[in-house]
C-alpha cells in the first residue's frame, strides 16, 4: 500500500463512519462549499474610504486620493521626489497605460528585476477592514514588481474598494472564476520583529507601500 | 529534530538560572500579551470569532479524508502535485528526490515548524544541498545552529548584541549595533540566496480544500520570494491543516494574527495555486505539496483529537506562566509551551516525554486565549492519566500514591497521619510562618516556598465542636 492510501485508510479507520454517515458526509462537504457560510466579520462603517486609509496608515503604508486617473502620474512623481526617490520604476501594464513620461517618471514594462527601485501596480481590489491591497499574478501582473523593488505604489480606483476579505473572494469568483497561481494580500511595507520583538520596516520586500485612491 | 524532552527538569533549572534569558522572556509579557488582548478587544465579539474558528476546524478534522481528497484533486488540476508523507524520513526522501531530479543545489526556505519537526535542513545539507533560512529569525539560529524557542518570534531568547556579535563574526562585516542596520544587512545577505536558489521550501498555515491553494502568511516577505522567484517550489505541512473554503480560510486570517501578534492581519498573506501560467515571468514551474503525517492520524484517533485543531498561533506559550519562566528551549522538541506540552509527547512518544504534560500550573490561561477554543489543561490531564495508566511514572511516585491510597481508606491512620504531617511541617517553618526548604522532598522548594498549615487538622477542629461561623472572629 502506498503512503497515501495508508493515511487516508488510517484517517477513516479514526473517523469511523459507516455507509449512511458515509454518504452523509459527502453530501455534507457539497453542501458546504456550496454554501460559502461567511464567517463573523468586523464591523466597518459606510465610508469605505475612510476605514481605508485608517486602517492602511495604521499598517505603515501611505495613501492619497485623487479625483481621476489623469493626476495619478504628477501626483506620484511629487511623492517620490518628496522621500528623495528616483524617478523609475517598473510596472504592471494597466497602470502603464497613463502618461508617466510627461510627468517625468521612466517607467518600463517587462519582468521585474532585483534591481529595480520602485514598482507601480494596481491592485485587483482594496479590502477596507484591514487597509489591503490584493494582488493577483498573472502575464500583466507579475508578482514581482510589489516585492522586490525598495518601494512600491499602487494605483487602485476607489470603484474597487471592498469591506471585507470575503467580499474580494465573491469578486474574485465573479470575473475571474479561479484563483490566479499567486494572490498576494498585502497590507503595508515588509517588516520584521524578530530581534528583540521591535518592529522595523523594511525586511524581505518593500520599505514603503504608498497607494494612490483614484475617484 | 532530536528529542531533548526527557531532560525537561534539568533544562528548564538551567533556564532560570540564565540572566539574559530572563530578561528577553520578559517580552513576551510586555510585548504579545497586551497586543493580544487589545487586538480581540478591538475585534468586538471575539468570543464569535474564536466560536466559529472552531467550528471550521472541527468541520475540517470532522470529514477529514474527504477535504484531503478534494484538496488533492483541485490541486492536482491545477498542475501542482501532491506527496503523501508517513513520517518525517518519508518527507525528508520526497524532498530529496525531487531535488535530485531537478538538479537543485540551493534551497531557500521560509519558516516552517513541520520541516523543523522532520529536520530537514539536516537532511539536504547531508545530500550536498545548499539550505538557506530566510525568516530573520531562523537565519540568525541557522548561523548560530540552534533550533527555534518560539513558533512565531524563533529568536525570542537572544538580544540584539548577541545577534550583532554573531553577524559580525559570520558576514565579516563591521559590526552594526542599531536593529534596523541589522535587519537590513541580512536583507543584503539573504537577497542574493532568494534570485539564485534553485528551490523554494516553504511551509502552509493552511490549505484549502475548494481552490486546492497552500496559504502562507508573514511579515517579512520571504514568504513570497521563495513562492515567487526559484522554479521549484516544495510546500511541506500537516495532513490537519485542511480548511473547506475560502471563506473559512477569512475567518481563520482574523483570529491567528490578533492571537498571535495582536496584528489584525500579517503583511503578507499569499494564496499559491498550481504552477506557473501562460506568459508569466515569474512563479515556480514545479510547485510539490507534501502532506505529513507523522503521527497526526494517531491522534486523530484518540482522545486528544481537539490538539490538531491548533493553528500553531503561539497565544498559549505566551500566556503560559511556564513558558514565561523557561522559555521554548526547555521543552527540548520542536512545539514549546502548552501545545508543546501536549504534542511533543503525542508526536515523540508519551515515554520520551515524561516531565511535558506536567510542564503547567492548569490555571487555564492558555485555553482561555487559544483562538480555537482548545482546552489544553483538559488534555495535558489526560496525558497525565495515561501516564498512571501505563505505569510510566516514577517508581517512588506510584509507591508514595499506592501509600496513601491505602492509608486513605482507613481512617483512624489517615487522622493520626495527617495530624503528625502538620505539627511536622510546622516544625520545619521559619518564624515567618513559610516552609523554605521541604525535609523529605527539597526539589519542590528549590525555586519557591510555602506557607505552613494551620496547627490542627479539620478533623481535630470539628470533633472538638468547632463549626462554620459559630465563633466569628475566633483564632483556633
Ligand atoms: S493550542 Fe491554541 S493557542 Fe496554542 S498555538 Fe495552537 S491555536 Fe494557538
Amino acid at each position: 500500500m502506498n503512503a497515501r492510501e495508508l493515511i487516508l485508510g488510517r484517517v477513516c479507520a479514526a473517523l469511523n463512519r459507516d455507509a449512511a454517515a458515509d454518504a452523509a458526509a459527502r453530501r455534507g462537504v457539497d453542501a458546504h462549499l456550496d454554501a460559502r457560510a461567511v464567517g463573523p466579520q468586523p464591523a466597518v462603517t459606510d465610508d469605505l474610504v475612510e476605514t481605508f486609509m485608517q486602517c492602511a496608515a495604521a499598517l505603515s503604508s501611505t495613501v492619497e486620493r485623487v479625483a481621476s486617473a489623469d493626476e495619478v502620474p504628477a501626483r506620484v512623481a511629487a511623492w517620490l521626489q518628496a522621500h528623495g526617490l528616483p524617478a523609475q520604476a517598473v510596472g504592471w501594464t494597466g497602470p502603464a497605460a497613463l502618461d508617466w513620461a510627461a510627468a517625468g517618471i521612466a517607467l518600463e514594462v517587462r519582468p521585474p528585476r532585483a534591481d529595480d527601485l520602485a514598482g507601480i501596480t494596481g491592485a485587483f481590489c482594496a479590502i477596507a477592514d484591514t487597509g489591503t491591497l490584493m494582488l493577483l499574478s498573472g502575464a500583466d501582473t507579475p508578482a514581482a514588481a510589489s516585492l522586490l523593488p525598495e518601494t512600491h505604489v499602487a494605483v487602485v480606483p476607489r470603484a474597487r474598494l471592498v469591506a471585507h476579505m470575503e467580499d474580494a473572494w465573491r469578486l474574485l469568483r465573479a470575473e475571474a472564476g479561479r484563483l490566479p497561481r499567486a494572490v498576494n494580500f498585502v497590507s503595508g511595507p515588509s517588516r520584521t520583529a524578530d530581534i528583540e520583538q521591535t518592529v522595523t520596516l523594511g525586511a524581505h520586500g518593500p520599505y514603503r507601500v504608498h497607494v494612490v485612491l483614484v475617484g | 529534530m532530536e528529542v531533548a524532552s526527557p531532560r525537561f527538569k534539568a533544562r528548564a533549572a538551567h533556564k532560570l538560572a540564565d540572566p539574559a534569558l530572563q530578561k528577553a522572556l520578559t517580552r513576551v509579557k510586555i510585548k504579545f500579551v497586551p497586543a493580544r488582548a487589545q487586538a480581540a478587544a478591538d475585534f468586538g465579539d471575539f468570543e464569535a470569532l474564536r466560536e466559529a474558528g472552531r467550528a471550521i476546524r472541527d468541520r475540517a478534522l470532522a470529514d477529514l479524508d474527504l477535504w484531503l481528497e478534494r484538496f488533492e484533486r483541485e490541486a492536482t488540476a491545477r498542475g501542482a502535485v501532491v506527496h503523501w508523507a508517513r513520517d518525517a524520513a518519508e518527507a525528508n526522501a520526497i524532498v530529496l528526490a525531487i531535488a535530485r531530479e531537478n538538479g537543485v543545489r540551493k534551497a531557500a526556505k521560509s519558516k516552517s515548524m513541520v520541516s523543523e519537526e522532520c529536520a530537514l535542513n539536516d537532511a539536504l545539507e547531508g545530500a550536498g544541498i545548499e539550505v538557506i533560512e530566510t525568516d530573520l529569525g531562523e537565519y540568525i539560529l541557522q548561523l548560530n545552529h540552534e533550533p527555534p524557542s518560539h513558533i512565531v518570534a524563533p529568536v525570542i531568547h537572544k538580544n540584539k548584541e548577541e545577534i550583532a556579535d554573531l553577524f559580525e563574526e559570520k558576514h565579516h562585516r563591521p559590526r552594526q549595533t542599531g536593529i534596523a542596520e541589522l535587519c537590513r544587512e541580512a536583507r543584503e545577505i539573504l537577497r542574493p540566496h532568494f534570485l539564485s536558489a534553485d528551490m523554494g521550501i516553504s511551509g502552509a498555515n493552511f490549505v484549502v480544500a475548494e481552490t486546492g491553494s497552500t496559504v502562507i502568511l508573514t511579515n517579512e516577505g520571504n514568504g513570497r520570494l521563495v513562492t515567487t522567484l526559484p522554479r521549484i517550489h516544495v510546500a511541506i505541512t500537516g495532513i490537519e491543516k485542511v480548511v473547506p473554503t475560502l471563506e473559512d480560510l477569512s475567518v481563520l486570517l482574523r483570529l491567528l494574527p490578533r492571537s498571535a501578534t495582536g496584528q489584525t492581519i500579517t503583511n503578507y498573506v499569499s494564496v499559491n495555486t498550481g504552477t506557473r501560467g501562460e506568459g508569466e515571468s515569474d512563479g515556480p514551474q514545479q510547485f510539490h505539496i507534501i502532506l505529513l503525517d507523522n503521527g497526526r492520524t494517531r491522534v486523530l484517533h484518540s482522545e486528544l483529537r481537539e490538539m490538531l485543531a491548533c493553528i500553531r498561533c503561539g497565544a498559549c506559550m505566551n500566556h503560559c506562566p511556564v513558558y514565561q519562566a523557561v522559555g521554548g528551549h526547555a521543552y527540548g522538541w520542536v512545539y514549546p509551551g502548552p501545545m508543546g506540552a501536549i504534542l511533543t509527547p503525542l508526536y515523540v512518544g508519551l515515554e520520551n516525554a515524561l516531565d511535558l504534560p506536567h510542564a503547567a500550573t492548569l490555571c487555564g490561561q492558555c485555553s482561555a486565549v487559544c483562538p480555537v477554543k482548545i482546552p489544553l489543561p483538559d488534555l495535558m490531564r489526560k496525558l497525565r492519566e495515561q501516564q498512571v495508566e501505563r505505569r510510566l511514572r516514577p517508581a517512588a511516585e506510584r509507591r508514595g500514591l499506592k501509600l496513601w491510597a491505602w492509608v486513605a481508606r482507613h481512617p483512624r491512620l489517615y487522622a493520626l497521619g495527617t495530624r503528625l504531617a502538620v505539627r511536622y511541617l510546622r516544625w520545619l517553618a521559619d518564624e515567618t510562618g513559610r516552609i523554605r526548604v521541604l525535609g523529605l522532598a527539597p526539589e519542590w522548594t528549590s525555586g519557591r516556598d510555602f506557607p505552613a498549615p494551620e496547627p490542627r487538622t479539620f478533623r481535630e477542629r470539628w470533633q472538638a465542636g468547632e463549626r462554620p461561623g459559630a465563633q466569628p472572629g475566633a483564632r483556633p
